[in-house]
């Protein structure tokens, strides 16, 4: 029976222990602790919404980053297409140049050698007149050198004019 | 806590059914000791005492002024625990000077058998101890009546085992939970490691499976320190209790789960907002006279789930201690091998199964306090 | 005498809890079979109310306790 009977004196120390008990740990134990846990909740939760912002960052820059990276991309095309339009125009320009220049050589040259030609027929047409008529002199000279021959000569002349 | 709660049914049942049948062999012996009690006395200074179950649990689930450690009653070992008695003043003695006092023989008025007690000696002079209760004497005789002591009862604040066992219990949960404490004053909102690795998750455990599930979201810091030392204290006592030699029946003892109930109803009743008290006293929506009918059985209702409360946790603890206690008794009533190597794997068994019952009465205790204070603030919207 | 009397009603006591806990136990198991995901409420719900049943069958217990010391 005495089992189920409270007994004072247990119930006395019982309730002395539970109650310093309660005391104690509720100020030196759960307080700190849970303050503790809680303080680190709030910070777990506060890194994971940093988290989240600096990813949302994160993204906003990369689309930035590609955004510049696209410019640059345009920029670079733009510049190498420019420079290739440079270059072929500067080939082009320098073929043409060659080309003029060619043609003025070609055509300075043909004017050198029409006018050299020109020179050198004149030469010889004066060479020409000069020998002829040095030769016609000469024959000349053989033609009329006796009476008979110069009286043949007339005659002949005389012949060819033939009064028609 | 997974697997306890699919098998709990299961071990719930074997339990009780361990302990019905214990009630019965108990008693069988019983009976049979009635009649050999003349026998045992006379051999109490002779030849080997015969095994007495029933005596042996009882001792051993009860509290006593002594800690027994091993060995027989009268050439055993025990640290006397000191005596403080209230009369005529404070009087402080080792119990030594009772269980080391004169054994006395007295014959019972009523049913004219003889019982035997001890008178104390020393600073003892003048009180008798029976059953573990300090009587005084009168003319140096205590008298009996119906197997009861009819003397003057002491004021008794004796550090008896259990209140030994108690201290032990309370150092234990304080030496635990200031070490976790001191590990997060020492490195700050870190993540816990060690004991505080240990002792953090149950802690969470209490503060949201018992607290915050049944208290109301914005009220439930207030009760949190409670639950947690009444959760602890209860678990650590239930687990020490179990330690052979060192073990005390402290949480299977009726006064200590009557004064932790006694502060769950305290707590209920005091943070009773107006709308609990509503449902008590005027239950509303119902007809008048069911009004008046109701409000007796409401207020017994606030009663008993406390009272159910104390005896589920002592009744639960006792019991695991008889059973644990019996299977080991076996060998000593057969004093058989065999028997040996059946008891023991079974109280194995038992004591294994206690771990989780240590466990699952804590939280119980622990889970209806939240759930009998959670529907003492609730807020009722109607 | 009286203490087999309070085997007796240790064992009836008993017997209801069985049933009670039994029954609990049962519609739990369908009950997490069927939603699998409230598994860890009903798992608490459960041992409310098997620990309520088990207090009544402990008020028994505690009955025969009596009566085994007289």
């Amino acid at each position: 029976m005495d089992l189920v009977l409270p007994d004072f004196g247990l119930l006395f120390w019982t309730g002395l222990v539970f109650v310093i008990l309660l005391f104690l740990l509720t100020k030196f134990a759960w307080k700190p602790i849970l303050g503790m846990v809680n303080a680190r909740e709030e910070k777990i939760s506060e890194a994971l919404a940093q988290a989240e912002r600096t990813k949302e960052e994160m993204k906003a820059l990369q689309a930035q980053n590609e955004n510049l990276l696209k410019e640059a991309r345009a920029e670079r095309d733009a510049m190498i297409k420019d420079a290739k339009e440079t270059a072929s125009s500067m080939v082009e320009e320098a073929k043409s140049k060659a080309k003029e220049e060619a043609e003025k050589l070609l055509v300075s040259a043909r004017e050198t050698i029409n006018a050299e030609k020109a020179a050198a027929i004149t030469e010889l047409k004066t060479q020409v007149a000069a020998i002829s008529l040095e030769i016609a002199e000469k024959v000349v000279r053989g033609e009329l050198s006796s009476d008979d021959k110069q009286t043949a000569l007339a005659q002949k002349l005389a012949e060819d004019i033939n009064l028609n | 806590m997974t697997i306890s709660a699919k098998f709990n049914a299961l071990i719930l049942t074997v339990l009780t059914v361990l302990v019905a049948g214990f009630t019965y062999a108990n008693h069988h012996e019983a009976g049979h000791e009635m009649t050999e009690e003349h026998h045992e006395v006379d051999a109490t200074h002779g030849e080997a005492k015969e095994f007495k179950v029933d005596e042996m649990i009882m001792h051993h689930i009860k509290d006593a002024h002594e800690w027994h450690l091993w060995g027989g009653e009268h050439d055993g070992t025990s640290i006397y625990l000191p005596i403080i008695i209230l009369d005529e003043g404070l009087k402080m003695f080792s119990s030594k000077h009772f269980y080391h006092g004169e054994t006395k023989t007295a014959v019972d008025h009523a049913t004219h058998e003889e019982l035997h007690y001890i008178a104390g000696v020393g600073p003892a002079e003048g009180y008798a101890m029976f059953h573990e209760k300090i009587y005084k004497l009168e003319n140096g005789e205590l008298a009996f009546e119906d197997g009861h002591a009819h003397g003057e009862r002491v004021t008794d604040f004796s550090i008896t085992k259990n209140v030994a066992a108690l201290f032990l219990s309370a150092l234990v949960v304080m030496l635990l939970m200031f070490s976790t404490a001191k590990y997060y004053k020492k490195n700050g909102a870190v993540a816990p490691r060690g004991l505080a690795k240990f002792t953090e998750p149950i802690i969470l455990f209490v503060r949201d499976d018992i607290a915050k599930a049944n208290i109301d979201e914005h009220k439930y810091k207030k009760y949190v320190p409670y639950l947690l030392t009444i959760f602890f204290f209860i678990w650590i006592s239930n687990l020490l209790g179990l330690i052979p030699i060192l073990g005390s029946n402290l949480t299977g003892n009726i006064s200590v789960t009557l004064f932790l109930a006694v502060c769950t109803l305290l707590v209920t009743v005091f943070s009773g907002n107006k709308a609990y008290w509503g449902h008590i006293f005027w239950m509303p929506g119902v007809p008048v006279p069911m009004k008046i009918f109701m409000m007796p059985i409401e207020l017994i209702g606030v009663l008993t789930k406390p009272f159910a409360l104390m005896i589920r946790l002592f009744a639960n603890i006792t019991a695991g201690h008889i059973i644990i206690l019996a299977l080991i008794s076996i060998i000593f009533i057969n004093k058989n091998i065999a028997w040996g190597a059946l008891s023991v794997p079974m109280a194995l068994f038992i004591s294994v199964l206690e771990l989780l019952v240590a466990f699952l009465q804590a939280y119980l205790f622990a889970m209806l306090s939240a759930l009998f204070i959670g529907a003492a603030v609730e807020e009722h919207h109607h | 005498m009286y203490g087999s009397i309070a085997a007796i009603g240790a064992g009836l006591a008993v017997l209801g809890a069985g049933l009670g806990i039994g029954r609990i136990g049962g519609s739990a198991m369908d009950a997490i079979a069927r939603q699998p995901e409230a598994s860890g409420k009903i798992q608490t719900a459960m041992i409310i109310a098997a620990a309520l049943v088990e207090g009544v069958a402990l008020f028994g217990v505690v009955v025969g306790l009596l009566g085994n010391a007289k």
